[in-house]
């Protein structure tokens, strides 16, 4: 795994094992790796992803089937995504607002660069 | 696990490497002694492993004093020197040598380690290379399965992707039961495998946290510009301006910088102190 330069790297595993869980690769229901085999998958030391595990099963991402293991919680993938919007607002936003603020960027041009930026990307019925 | 207790030592009487240190390690832990060159981190680990005698003070490895070395004591602990000698055998040979001597030794691990490390079976010991032999000893170090194994620059001479292999093996080997000593000082080595950091600087230890507690005491970031505004504890060039360690005054997140860190440790000594505290 590719880790960047800025995040804690618990916080790294935790987008990781989100992403897995959002892509279906490892559904509600089924165990995920114990903390022994992702952290020598991602040659990281267990306890980090102890951490990481604590971490989600905070944010009841994960759930612990004591002697089991861990599992992705049922309704998962809709608490990461609420997970992910706090996160989104909380560190990407004041960084682009500082930006907008900086260049002299008004929200008018920004809501029209939003709306034909969903417009080519996400729009269905876009001729390509 | 390992306590140090008002340690001395030096090689003469009269410089004195260590004096009046105090280590406390936990198990569980795979811990990194960072350290320039003639830190004293060799010096440190052999007289934890019972290789050199304290001047004064206690060294307590495992509830062993390791200058009594008691065969009890070497039945938990495995050393890996950095330099270190294998004796013309066969890996079979080496096995049914060595394996008895350590009663929690388990070969079909040590096995399975050397193939995923790529090392033939079949060759003798001596005909190895550097790489090869090391990959043997940190394979057989791990089978061992003592409560204590101290590494001394175990990744010296291994190439690229033996290092990656090292880091998933050792971190698969960790158990709740066991501590793992690393000293280094190619830090990005160890980078994510370690979870807990001793620096030695100039016969002191200058810290010993876990990576947990140091990313909520210090954050790891860049500005453009250092004022005073800022609570900077360490600040380099670097492409965007500066890369810092500042005071974790708001409980924000970032990446433990491990070669920042020991920059950040031994230029701003007090500094430091002073968080720790």
């Amino acid at each position: 795994m590719d880790f960047q330069d800025k995040k804690a790297i618990y916080l790294q595993i935790a987008d990781y094992v989100c992403e897995r869980i959002l892509l279906a690769q490892w559904p509600p229901g089924d165990r995920i790796p114990s903390v022994r085999d992702l952290g020598s998958e991602l040659e990281v030391n267990p306890n980090t992803v102890m951490r990481t595990y604590d971490f989600l099963q905070q944010k009841a991402i994960l759930y612990n089937k004591r002697g089991i293991g861990f599992f992705a919680a049922d309704d998962a993938a809709e608490r990461i995504k609420s997970y992910r919007k706090e996160q989104f607002l909380e560190t990407e936003i004041p960084y682009f607002f500082r930006n907008l603020y900086l260049l002299n960027i008004s929200l008018e041009e920004i809501e029209e660069r939003y709306k034909a930026f969903i417009e080519s990307e996400f729009n269905p019925n876009k001729v390509v | 696990m390992i306590e140090l207790k008002n340690l001395t030592f030096g090689y003469t009487p009269k410089k004195l490497l260590f004096q009046d240190l105090n280590l406390s390690l936990q198990p569980g832990s795979i811990y990194g002694l960072l350290g320039k060159n003639g830190a004293g981190k060799s010096s440190l680990l052999r007289l934890m492993g019972g290789l050199l005698y304290p001047t004064a003070g206690s060294v307590d490895v495992a509830g062993f004093t390791p200058r009594k070395r008691e065969p009890a004591f070497f039945q938990e602990l495995y050393f890996i020197p950095e330099e270190i000698y294998l004796p013309s055998v066969s890996l079979n040979r080496y096995i049914d040598t060595m394996g008895p001597f350590y009663p929690k030794f388990d070969e079909g691990q040590f096995r399975k380690y050397l193939s995923e490390f790529d090392v033939p079976p079949d060759q003798k010991l001596t005909a190895m290379s550097y790489g090869q032999k090391k990959k043997v000893i940190i394979s057989f170090g791990l089978a061992t399965n003592t409560r204590v194994l101290i590494m001394d620059e175990p990744t010296n001479g291994l190439d690229i992707p033996s290092k990656s292999q090292f880091r998933k093996i050792v971190s698969s080997a960790l158990a709740p039961d066991r501590l793992m000593l690393i000293s280094t000082h190619q830090v990005r080595d160890l980078d994510h495998l370690i979870d807990g950091i001793i620096i030695i600087d100039e016969n002191e230890i200058l810290l010993n946290h876990s990576l947990a507690d140091i990313g909520d005491r210090l954050l790891f970031s860049s500005l453009s510009s250092v004022t005073e505004t800022h609570r900077v504890l360490y600040a380099e060039p670097s492409l965007r301006g500066y890369s810092v360690v500042l005071e974790n005054t708001e409980q924000e997140d970032s990446k433990v910088d491990l070669e920042r860190l020991f920059n950040a440790v031994v230029t701003n000594r007090a500094g430091i102190k002073n968080l720790f505290q």
